[in-house]
């Protein structure tokens, strides 16, 4: 469980994020939702501490994440895995390296152990025969879905995501959702998904924060999200003519 | 083509402002980046979390950032010193300087600066450009905040290995520098005829200072930590994109330069004096 509390973030004086307060459970796809440039990927990062926050609380569990040194960190980012919007593989690595670096680093196992668990988390997303390409030899959505296998390969408690299907076609985008959907539901995660596609919402929105301008404006889940009062969400929801035509029918 | 607009912009609009900027904003300004650079090499020379990484890495380094490097350092020295030896013998004709002394002042040139200096000035060029591309292109791909997470150190891990295998090839560099090039000169003057090759010989060896070469190989040290830091720096500091990446890397290049031609007048005057 992440909780946070009262957390405001600002760049040189302009406030990005404003008193936000919210929950995440495990097991459950929590979705943070919003405009472009509303905060979303600032308010992810905060969460797992690459921006400094200036005010608020960071809860992992029962731990004071913000307030803890580089060591204490470590020990709760040891149990995260982050998909990052350009997929951030590294580019001198090929594909069965990069899946293999957090391996190399923390855990302990034998070389043979290790390849195993890389080829499990390749398979576990669909990736296959990729094993010795570099990631300027995969398509877009490879890369999303190597990203994911790095992420998962020291079974994290704490998954992130931002916007993992931007940039995909709505099959692939489809995919991946549920692929992280059912990943959360596997390993019980605590899994935090930024995202501005309304299909993504519809398909596994279980818990929904909206975000507009660095405010917190709306939360709940995808069967309230289309009858909710707030104008905000509303003009975001209903942007696109097939949302409105579905609305009309609806009424 | 927007974005490239927008920066067009952006970057005049900074330029005029600078060009307003009280002195004493510039102060602080240069102030922070020192502060910064020093941060960065605090956490650069922390404890490694898996050693075995690190010496792969270094290994790695050794091989690009070294290695890689002995072409040009080779091809540069050797036309130095034919340069040298002829620029010598030119400027010499007069009958009363011994011809020997061309060897000598070949020999000289090549160890007291080129083989340090002028060859730290050009892997500048060289190795400090890559290093700052490098980096920078990880900052702002996020491949450094995919580090970050999963709770490595980027610093070290990133730049420590390039420090190492720096410092550790590139005294082997100048060593290669002065043979190519006194060997460089050898083969000018002799093929132009203004030296006979026993002359040069003799001048190679008349009245040799070995610690000249402990003098450079010294030199050689810090300019390589300079060139590597300094650079990683320029690097792991990008905020923006691939403009941004472009600029880290000019800044690299000419702040390695001129810090490594302000050390070179502060340790000639303390080694030589
Ligand atoms: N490093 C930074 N320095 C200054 N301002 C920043 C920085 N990062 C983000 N911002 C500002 O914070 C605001 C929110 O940005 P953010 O990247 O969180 O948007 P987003 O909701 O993720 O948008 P998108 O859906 O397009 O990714 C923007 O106005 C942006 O200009
Ligand atoms: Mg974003």
């Amino acid at each position: 469980m992440i909780r946070i509390v009262k957390l405001n973030k600002s760049f040189n004086g302009k406030p990005v994020l404003q008193n936000i307060s919210v929950t995440f459970e495990p097991g459950k796809t929590n979705l943070i939702i919003g405009r472009s440039g509303s905060g979303k990927t600032v308010l992810l990062k905060s969460i797992v501490g690459l921006h400094e926050i200036d005010s608020g609380e960071i809860w992992y569990e029962n731990t004071l994440f913000n307030k803890l040194d580089f060591i204490g960190k470590k020990r709760i980012r040891s149990e995260m895995g982050m998909l990052f919007q350009g997929s951030a593989l590294f580019d001198s690595l090929t594909v069965e390296q990069n899946v293999m670096f957090p391996l190399d680093m923390f855990s302990d196992k034998t070389p043979d152990e290790k390849l195993e668990r890389v080829n499990f988390c390749l398979n576990r997303v669909d990736i296959h025969d990729a094993n010795a390409l570099f990631p300027s030899e995969l398509s877009g959505g490879m890369k999303k879905r190597v990203a994911i296998a790095r992420a998962i390969a020291l079974n994290p408690k704490y998954l992130f995501c931002d916007e993992p299907n931007s940039g995909l076609d709505p099959i692939t985008a489809i995919l991946i959702d549920a692929l992280i959907k059912e990943l959360t539901e596997e390993y019980s995660m605590t899994t935090i998904i930024n995202t501005h596609d309304m299909n993504s919402v519809m398909e596994i929105g279980e818990k929904i924060v909206f975000i507009s301008e660095g405010v917190k404006c709306w939360e709940g889940n995808k069967n309230e999200i289309l009858n909710s009062d707030c104008d905000s969400l509303n003009d975001f929801v209903f942007a696109n003519s097939l949302a409105k035509k579905l609305r009309a029918s609806n009424k | 083509m927007q974005t490239g607009f927008k920066n067009q912009f952006n970057r005049n609009t900074i330029n005029i402002s600078n060009f307003g900027m009280p002195n004493y904003r510039r102060m602080i300004k240069f102030l922070t980046q020192f502060g910064r650079y020093f941060l960065l090499l605090k956490k650069v020379f922390s404890k490694p979390e898996k050693p075995s990484l690190y010496f792969k890495q270094t290994f790695r380094e050794l091989v690009y950032l070294g290695v890689n490097s002995i072409g040009i350092i080779a091809i540069i020295s050797f036309f130095m010193g034919a340069v040298i030896t002829l620029q010598t013998a030119y400027n010499t004709e007069n009958p009363i300087y011994p011809k020997y002394l061309i060897g000598l002042g070949c020999r000289d040139s090549i160890i007291l600066e080129f083989s340090s200096t002028v060859a730290a000035l050009i892997l500048a060029g060289k190795v400090g450009s890559n290093i700052a591309s490098e980096i920078g292109t990880m900052r702002v791909t996020e491949q450094i905040d995919a580090m970050e997470i999963m709770g490595v150190n980027s610093a070290s891990y990133l730049i420590l290995p390039k420090i190492v295998a720096t410092i550790l090839f590139n005294p082997i560099l100048t060593l290669i520098g002065i043979i190519v090039g006194i060997f460089g000169g050898w083969i000018a003057g002799t093929l132009s005829g203004v030296i006979t090759s026993e002359n040069f010989i003799y001048g190679i060896q008349y009245a040799f200072i070995p610690y000249y070469i402990v003098y450079s190989l010294i030199k050689t040290l810090f300019f390589a930590f300079i060139i590597t830091s300094i650079s990683a720096f320029q690097g792991y500091y990008v905020d923006g994109g691939s403009l941004e990446v472009g600029q880290a890397s000019t800044k690299a290049v000419v702040f390695s330069s001129v810090v490594i031609l302000l050390f070179n007048v502060i340790l000639t005057q303390l080694l030589l004096s």
